[in-house]
């Protein structure tokens, strides 16, 4: 997966200070073999409050089965501008997602949560599927998903 | 055109094709199933009883799905571990996993994108598109062919796997058309090419703060029944902004988890209405009676493949055989040889002609008589004209309007005319086409390049002299030795022998054979053993020859034998080696079709005449006439204890209403009578059918034949009828060897 400047696509009040030190981070999201069609997975932050700071990828090309991805849809309002250019093809089961961005440092041990949507046709919805705090310490580590994703962990 | 366009999308597809449609019919299969192991769906319930019921037996419930087959499943939580199940309305307890079958979801993926995401799904399309296209060009095809929609269902003609593709076709084209199209309509959709206007409201921008009310008091999901809910999504456990998540058939919004009213309702449009209608004709889930009929019907489609290649390849075949390499075009050629033949020997000889022409030198063009155009032949320096005779004089099917085309062209600026007929001796129209032809073109004051000359039986060597007298009238040097390939022949063994006649010195047989069981691939392929209606013809070669010899045939494909009547001639080889053949001996022989010898379709009565092994292809017809049309038999033979064939047959037939009336003529009793002086004596009955519209068959040797045709003339003069003025307007057949 070619790196990617995902961090462009989070909203500017938090990032546009923090650009000028970003670094590249890698996320990896296994799926589980959960024997489905290709699983849509949204991936976004939210803020210390819970309110939503931004996308940084979109696995799943329709636009339409975005409101299975629920808790994003209604976090962004189901706005597809949130992840123009950051969109690549579902994930099938057992298969495994990888991607490569810079995130603002300022993102890490601030209080703010990485989370993952899933959702597969005619298979359950699973928001908040992963809730996992941007921490320093917590680079490397797996967090165990419910439904679709076995493990998912983050990287410097 | 059509054909092409039937014949090149339809070749190109196939796999394709083949692909979807089997893949197609295998997940009808599912609605079905499901349909059978669902739960009762419960009358007027409304989705607030169904959501306290799953409520209450699973406390951590977060969603509750109904799909269009009217299956309901839940979703939940316990601690982590996600759980779901479909749920039994009634109850709301578990009844069966709600994972979908791994079969069905491997098949829906290969079906509508062959495993291969979206580049799969265009593929998909473009096959629904092709199978749309080939719906269209095959309605219109199978309309021409039948002569208009009125006659949609009218019984098909033709080879095997030519029929077996119109009989296939006219009963699920529109199915398959419907499904092409939905196909193409749900593909349109998941790339959002199909206007969308489903609600899609936003999040309530407020809600009450309340929780704890239970969804089955909740009024906002009273109103909603059950068969309308789409999805019910549960607000998060102990979030008292979160609300209930509805979306129904007609719309979609919000419920206030502490009052229960709606919030932020939105309504659909109409697309997601007709889009619902779309999935459930295309899937025939919600519908499993629908689905299984579709599928059924969709089964077709390979077999449509499998025929309509088949069709293909032997066409191809034929037109290889049958084409002459470096032909010249019609308006460049200085030969221009037209060939009128049923069968293809004929052509054989045209193509050998040709060839030997090419090889002096010459431009030579080969077409079927019924393309003839003397306008277009600018350069020809002649026109020779191959005419075989089918039947009594007649012309073959495909040459029928020859005559007409001859006589009414002028003769040719340049070009002179040479005519050769091809037939057989034995019938006493030798060659008559072939001299109707010539004197049209005489009349019509073509120049003759040769008299006309007549080949007997395909003789090799008749043709050669003929070839040279025509390289001596043009100038080349010509001798064209052609022998004809030997037709295909079948293994037929001998199952059943009548005998009669021995008593009167006529030994005849009446002798059945076993229809040989071809596979399917040797069927479509033409290698087995044609279809065959009583009255065609049975060539069958004799051990230590190799000219055929024809025989009527009494029975039909579908009487599953293939039945000959055969009296022994003296010295004859054919017959005599028939008339010593023993039960599980086998003969080689072929069907040569007699399209001229066969019962009209309509229910005017039918009259028969036949003497001696005349009767064969009589009684097939009889035997066949499961519509009880009224037949009437007048059947001559010597004597009734010696060579009364059929004797028991036809007195059944009389009995069930196969055979109207029998009237039958003994020459060798004390009553010497024979069926023409049967016909003389009931000629007031004849007459009365005649005037009822009848139409008349006769077959036997050609002596009787003709004295048959005499009697009726004398018979019908006073009704200003003749057996000429029949035949022409085909109330009257003849079969007389």
């Amino acid at each position: 997966m070619k790196p990617l400047l995902a961090a462009l696509a989070l909203t500017t009040a938090i990032i546009a200070p923090g650009l000028a030190i970003a670094r590249p981070v890698t996320l990896t999201t296994n799926l589980a073999p959960y024997g489905g069609p290709g699983a849509y997975l949204a991936i976004y932050i939210t803020d210390p409050s819970g309110a939503y700071a931004g996308s940084l990828w979109m696995a799943g090309g329709k636009s339409k089965y975005y409101k299975h991805l629920s808790d994003w849809t209604r976090l962004t309002g189901g706005d597809v501008a949130q992840v123009d250019g950051i969109t690549g093809a579902s994930v099938g089961s057992g298969r495994s997602l990888g991607l490569t961005m810079d995130l603002a440092d300022a993102l890490f041990d601030a209080g703010y949560t990485l989370h993952i949507d899933a959702a597969a046709e005619d298979m359950r919805d699973s928001p908040n599927e992963i809730a996992v705090p941007l921490t320093t310490q917590g680079a490397g580590q797996a967090v165990q998903g419910r439904r679709y994703i076995a493990d998912f962990s983050y990287a410097f | 055109m059509l054909r092409a366009l039937h014949r090149w999308p339809g070749l190109l597809a196939a796999v394709l094709l083949l692909a979807l449609s089997i893949s197609g019919a295998a997940l009808s299969v599912f609605p079905t199933v499901e349909a059978m192991s669902a739960p009762a769906a419960v009358t007027g319930q409304s989705v607030a009883d169904l959501a306290g019921k799953v409520l209450a037996a699973h406390p951590t419930v977060e969603q509750i799905r109904r799909a269009p087959s009217g299956r309901i499943t839940a979703y939940w939580f316990d601690g982590n571990t996600p759980g779901s199940a479909v749920i039994d309305p009634a109850t709301g307890q578990n009844i069966g996993s709600a994972d979908p079958s791994r079969l069905k979801t491997w098949l829906t993926d290969f079906h509508r994108a062959l495993l291969l995401e979206d580049a799969g799904r265009m593929t998909t399309a473009a096959g629904a598109l092709v199978m749309l296209l080939l719906a269209a060009s095959g309605f219109a095809l199978i309309a021409r062919r039948q002569g208009g929609l009125r006659k949609w269902f009218a019984p098909m003609r033709g080879p095997l796997a030519g029929r077996w593709h119109g009989e296939l076709a006219r009963i699920a084209v529109v199915s398959l058309a419907l499904s092409a199209l939905t196909a193409l309509w749900m593909t349109a959709a998941t790339f959002d090419f199909v206007p969308a206007d489903e609600a899609n409201p936003d999040f309530p921008s407020q809600v009450s703060g309340l929780s704890g009310l239970s969804p089955a008091a909740m009024p906002a999901l009273a109103a909603i029944a059950v068969s309308d809910l789409r999805d019910l999504t549960f607000p998060y456990a102990g979030d008292a902004t979160d609300a209930y998540a509805l979306t129904t058939s007609t719309g979609a919004g919000y419920v206030d988890q502490g009052t229960g009213v709606a919030l932020a309702w939105q309504t659909n449009g109409h697309w997601p209405q007709i889009g619902e209608w779309i999935y459930l004709l295309h899937t025939g889930e919600g519908a499993a009676l629908w689905g299984a009929f579709l599928g059924l019907l969709t089964l077709a489609a390979p077999a449509l493949v499998v025929t309509g290649t088949s069709i293909w390849l032997r066409n191809r075949k034929n037109r290889q055989s049958l084409a002459l390499a470096g032909m010249a075009r019609a308006d460049n050629a200085e030969t221009v040889i037209l060939v009128a033949s049923e069968g293809g020997s004929t052509w054989g000889f045209a193509k050998a002609l040709g060839t030997a022409l090419q090889a002096v030198g010459g431009s030579v063009h080969l077409a079927p008589l019924s393309t003839f155009a003397p306008a277009s032949y600018m350069k020809a320096a002649r026109i020779v004209i191959m005419a075989a005779t089918w039947g009594d004089g007649d012309a073959p099917a495909a040459a029928r309007n020859a005559l007409n085309l001859i006589a009414s062209a002028g003769p040719h600026p340049t070009a002179r005319l040479c005519i050769l007929g091809f037939g057989d001796r034995n019938f006493p129209a030798f060659c008559a086409f072939a001299e109707n032809l010539d004197a049209a073109a005489r009349t019509a004051g073509w120049q003759m390049l040769l008299p006309l000359d007549r080949i007997d039986r395909q003789s090799a060597q008749a043709f050669a002299r003929w070839s040279e007298s025509l390289g001596k009238a043009i100038g080349l040097p010509l001798s064209v030795f052609h022998q004809p390939e030997p037709p295909r022949t079948t293994a037929l063994t001998l199952t059943l022998r009548r005998d009669y006649g021995q008593a009167v010195q006529a030994p005849t047989v009446i002798l059945r054979f076993a229809v040989p069981h071809a596979p399917l691939l040797d069927r479509l392929g033409g290698r087995s053993l044609a279809r065959f209606h009583a009255g065609d013809l049975i060539g069958i070669l004799p051990q230590g020859s190799t000219v055929p010899r024809y025989y009527s045939l009494a029975s039909g494909t579908e009487d599953g034998f293939v039945e000959i009547v055969v009296r022994k001639h003296p010295g004859g080889l054919c017959s005599g080696q028939l008339l010593d053949l023993r039960p599980g001996q086998s003969i080689a022989a072929f069907i040569k079709p007699n399209p001229c010898f066969r019962p009209d379709h309509t229910d005017a009565p039918l009259i028969l005449v036949g003497a001696g092994t005349g009767i064969g292809p009589l009684a097939g017809f009889i035997r066949a006439n499961a519509r009880h049309r009224p037949i009437h038999l007048w059947f001559g033979a010597r004597h009734p204890d010696a060579d009364y064939l059929y004797a028991d047959d036809l007195k059944d037939w009389a009995a069930n209403g196969h055979l109207a009336t029998l009237s039958t003529a003994f020459s060798r009793t004390a009553a010497r009578q024979h069926v023409q002086d049967r016909l003389r004596a009931d000629a007031d009955r004849i007459r009365g059918l005649m005037s009822k519209g009848a139409h008349v068959m006769v077959c036997g040797g050609r002596d009787m034949a003709q004295g048959v045709r005499e009697t009726l003339a004398e018979i019908l003069a006073p009704a200003g009828l003749a057996p000429s003025a029949l035949k022409a307007g085909g109330r009257y057949a003849e079969d007389s060897y």
